[in-house]
């Protein structure tokens, strides 16, 4: 996996599951790392239940508009999001879907979807909240685009001192969000490994 | 070096004001801008400043009028429409020759109009906007750490000519999130305002005011004030030419159109077309001697903003008498430029006018 010199990320779901902390977090790694950032929020006459995104740009080079019309990933948390963000992608982009709510799989086979029940990995983990961690730590493990442990160094730097105590589910959350896809990369593997010897 | 820390514009623009010294927020909420009005209603009282959200637009600038008097670094933001309420009190402030420092977060018009960024008051901003023979100096950055110094800049400047210094953005560099760097940037250069309106013990009284009735002497006023629009002029145009040099193609653009512009700029660079780019910097005074100097070899001007046609005005302005062809991408209605939109307008000025690559 080589190091991704622009990232244009979307990142969608409702308003409460997030989105915007992801969309900051990647941000504030990304300038950790010293690379070019910037993050755009959708702003506005948004409603309540409504779908939340925003665009984030990590970048090796100085960034033209942060607003991202033809993204090279996408996180979807929910099924209004992947309807209208789908269609909008790059072709071989990545889309990571949060199927524990999004109720098909992604249409188009021109790009990469991941698959993952995020709010049930985040319910197990006892805290619904983190399924945005989940589907980033599932994102980063397929982009290298931020270090694992710069996107944990900056869940601390931007937790509020009263929600310190939320550091270690956040990084149970990414841990678990990572481990789910290089499983299932494994799985694929072994699958490949196994028909070729004639035995699946 | 001081730490960078991630802001939106508007928060960004919000503590470079408090870093300047600024102890004086008067404003009313309006998208894409609440989040100035928000931050300084936390941060202002931890600085002991005054914050006050005022009940209307018309008030905030009077508030701005009366803290700016009697000497105190004041500001005042707001978008399209909130601004077309203010002009009356920015005519006064012109005309009473007081500082003040007024952002703009443009959206799109006319009228309510909506929310999305826009570049639709140029006009405005550079040609007055409120009656009488006055200018504010229009400053118009392109990213968030530019915004925090043209903060900076525009109380200066305030200061320095006693003049109302309107900062120019749009909804995008109002919204979007970069690294800033705020703390230790400004080098203050407070001056003391012997005109202010401090008490008149021991010296004779200060009188700040805009009604000048007798013969000839509003005539006087007035050209004392052209005056200084022409020391302003001046001392004070700025821009930023990219690859100026040997262009072909000039492209002219501000505010976050600029960097979309620069981003393909680089694309047709690599394509080997020779093509430039003209940033002004302050919209009033216009860079016009520098744009004549970066169109120097250009076969074709091509002016990309998010209006229908303002700054193509300027830029006509600026090239009269030259045999150039000016070509405009304009997008208004609150819709963002998109990249896409600029190398099409390229392209197709690359064929029109038969421009090669090298």
């Amino acid at each position: 996996m080589g190091r991704v010199q622009q990232e244009r990320l979307i990142i969608a779901g409702f308003g409460g599951q997030g989105i915007m902390f992801m969309g900051k977090l990647l941000c504030c790694a990304g300038m950790l790392e010293g690379r070019h950032v910037t993050y755009m929020p959708s702003y506005g006459a948004e409603v309540r239940g409504g779908t939340a995104y925003c665009n984030v740009i990590v970048s090796d080079e100085e960034i033209p508009s942060p607003v991202v019309a033809e993204p090279t990933a996408a996180i979807i948390m929910n099924t209004p999001s992947l309807i209208k963000f789908e269609p909008m992608l790059a072709k071989k982009g990545l889309i990571i879907i949060n199927s524990a709510l999004v109720d098909r799989p992604a249409k188009r086979r021109d790009v990469e979807p991941i698959h993952i029940p995020a709010t049930n990995i985040a319910d197990r983990l006892g805290n619904t909240r983190v399924a945005n961690m989940v589907a980033l730590g599932a994102f980063l493990a397929k982009r290298d685009v931020v270090q694992m442990q710069t996107a944990l160094a900056a869940v601390e730097e931007m937790l509020p001192p009263y929600r310190r105590h939320l550091v270690e589910i956040n990084r149970q959350a990414l841990g678990e969000g990572k481990s789910f896809v290089e499983s299932r990369s494994a799985d694929a593997i072994w699958g490949k490994i196994t028909r070729g010897f004639g035995f699946g | 070096m001081a730490k960078k820390s991630l802001m939106c514009g508007n928060e960004a623009l919000s503590e470079a004001a408090i870093e300047a010294g600024c102890r004086c927020y008067f404003g009313y909420p309006i998208t894409p801008q609440n989040e100035v009005t928000s931050y300084m209603s936390r941060r202002m009282p931890e600085v002991n400043g005054q914050f006050v959200q005022s009940e209307s637009e018309l008030a905030a600038i009077n508030m701005v009028f009366g803290a700016a008097v009697v000497g105190a670094r004041a500001i005042t933001s707001s978008s399209s429409p909130g601004i077309s309420l203010m002009q009356e009190g920015i005519s006064y402030l012109a005309g009473c020759e007081l500082p003040a420092v007024i952002v703009n977060i443009m959206r799109g018009g006319p009228g309510l109009g909506n929310i999305g960024p826009s570049q639709a008051d140029y006009f405005q901003a550079t040609r007055g906007g409120g009656h009488g023979d006055y200018r504010t100096i229009v400053l118009a950055p392109s990213s968030v750490q530019e915004l925090v110094d043209h903060v900076f800049l525009a109380f200066d400047l305030a200061d320095k000519y006693r003049n109302p210094v309107m900062i120019l953005g749009d909804g995008v560099l109002g919204q979007m999130v970069e690294p800033v760097e705020i703390a230790g940037r400004h080098v203050a250069r407070r001056q003391a305002k012997e005109w202010a309106l401090t008490g008149c013990r021991g010296r004779a009284p200060n009188k700040v005011r805009s009604l000048i009735l007798g013969e000839n002497e509003l005539l006087e006023h007035n050209r004392r004030l052209q005056e200084k629009y022409r020391q302003i002029e001046e001392g004070e145009m700025r821009s930023e030419a990219v690859e100026a040099g040997d262009a072909e193609l000039l492209l002219v653009a501000y505010g976050t159109p600029s960097r979309t512009c620069r981003a393909a700029l680089r694309e047709f660079r690599q394509r080997r077309y020779r093509v430039g780019l003209f940033r002004p910097v302050t919209l009033w005074p216009f860079p016009s001697a520098a744009l004549a100097s970066a169109a120097k070899d250009a076969r074709a001007v091509l002016v990309v903003e998010m209006s229908a046609g303002q700054l193509i005005e300027d830029v006509r302005l600026s090239l009269a008498g030259r045999a150039v062809p000016i070509d405009l991408l304009g997008k208004p209605g609150g819709e963002v430029l998109q990249g896409a939109e600029v190398d099409a307008a390229i392209e197709k000025a690359i064929s029109m006018h038969g421009l090669k690559r090298r």
